[in-house]
């Protein structure tokens, strides 16, 4: 049974993969936030078909040898590939149109982590790392206008 | 074999022999080990048995009726009140990680509570007992559930001589993104991994007890101020009959 789960899975992502040729044409619309960066840890047709190697194997590593590298952790793809509303508030991945459910949806393979797993980062995740008080210094002090992670949680008002 | 895993390997070598050269000889029997291995571990870096994480709790300090220790729980690992989860769930079926308990004294009819969790046993019958192998010890001493493998029989729970861990009867929405927890698997207090991993140095109920009744540390490091504490008082595991050799010790009961 789980042989033939896993020929209908590499089946539909072969499907997807060969659509990439043929002008995107295949495959659901992916809403990707690009406001976090336009490049996933690996290139997007590696991760479309191994993205699960990564995580099982990563998984392992975390919950045994308390690995906790951020390349591979559903975490980090959880805080990137999650969307937000128009009251800023979070979307779970899960549901309906997002990230991961968008693709699981139009493969027919059922999304078993987040029975357990947050589906979006916590509210209150950002917010001891740029306070108000550090926002008006680098205002006060002219501090440089890089793209850093500081300075988008900074524009996006994360900090409370 | 990648240049990775080479790498890897080069690096454990190393580690195990530089360890070994750091460990003199002073006098037979007496060794002079070099400390200060408990402070950050490198993010890639496995958890090693040269930790062993721990708590002293002192139930003199601990206040009657305070119960600073399980909110601060509740909400660092979104359970209880920590989360808007397990509402159909009954008082009895519901997530406990921690929780007071009082202590009578039938003689003298003096009252103290103290906290209780799990208790990172060295030898842990919940790991014992479990037919799947998802309750296991991790390196550094900690008792977890693998929920990937954990196939929900409880038979750790009837295992465990403290009533440490409970069971999820429904479905959750409201996880915290450190702390995976989901139906249909048991869990327990995780000694705050997530937190020990980041290089906190503390779980949340040592963190939030204002009375200082928990300590949370290294029991492996002589330097360490659990350890330090231990070698001052007396202490007691709870059920020490039982052999456990608990990572959790109490002073006061």
């Amino acid at each position: 049974m789980k042989q033939l789960r896993n020929l209908f899975i590499s089946l539909a992502m072969s499907l997807i993969l060969s659509g990439t040729a043929f002008a995107e044409s295949v495959g659901p619309e992916l809403k990707i936030n690009r406001a976090n960066g336009d490049e996933c840890v690996l290139p997007a047709d590696e991760m479309r078909k191994d993205h699960m190697k990564h995580l099982d194997h990563q998984r392992d590593e975390t919950m045994h040898n308390g690995v906790r590298t951020k390349k591979f952790s559903l975490k980090e793809c959880i805080n990137c590939h999650a969307n937000k509303d128009e009251k800023g508030k979070y979307i779970p991945v899960n549901a309906p149109g997002e990230f991961c459910q968008s693709c699981h949806t139009y493969t027919s393979v059922k999304l078993d982590c987040f029975e357990c797993h947050a589906t979006k980062p916590r509210d209150t995740a950002f917010h001891p790392i740029v306070t108000d008080r550090m926002k008006a210094f680098a205002e006060q002090h002219d501090a440089p206008k890089t793209k850093t992670m500081l300075g988008d949680i900074a524009a996006k008002g994360g900090a409370k | 074999m990648s240049d990775q895993k080479i790498d890897q390997y080069r690096r454990e070598f190393l580690g195990k022999t530089s360890a070994a050269a750091a460990t003199g000889a002073i006098a037979p029997g007496v060794m002079l080990m070099s400390v200060g291995q408990a402070q950050a571990r490198p993010l890639d870096e496995a958890v090693s048995s040269a930790n062993r994480w721990g708590l002293l709790i002192d139930s003199n300090k601990c206040a009657d009726g305070c119960s600073d220790c399980v909110k601060a729980c509740e909400s660092e690992n979104a359970w209880g009140s920590g989360s808007s989860d397990e509402q159909k769930s009954d008082a009895a079926q519901k997530a406990q990680w921690i929780r007071t308990v009082t202590l009578k004294n039938k003689l003298t009819e003096k009252e103290h509570q103290l906290p209780m969790m799990c208790q990172h046993c060295e030898h842990p019958p919940c790991v014992d007992v479990c037919p799947t192998g998802a309750s296991f010890k991790r390196a550094d001493g900690i008792v977890l559930v693998d929920k990937h493998i954990c196939i929900g029989c409880r038979y750790c729970m009837m295992a465990c001589p403290y009533k440490a861990r409970s069971f999820i009867h429904e479905e959750l929405n409201d996880q915290a993104p450190d702390v995976p927890r989901g139906k249909g698997t048991v869990e327990s207090c995780t000694l705050c991994v997530h937190k020990i991993d980041r290089g906190d140095g503390s779980t949340a109920c040592a963190d939030a007890c204002q009375h200082k009744a928990i300590i949370f540390g290294d029991l492996n490091d002589p330097n360490s101020e659990i350890a330090q504490e231990m070698k001052k008082h007396a202490t007691t595991q709870i059920r020490a009959d039982l052999n456990l050799n608990t990572g959790v010790r109490y002073r006061g009961i």
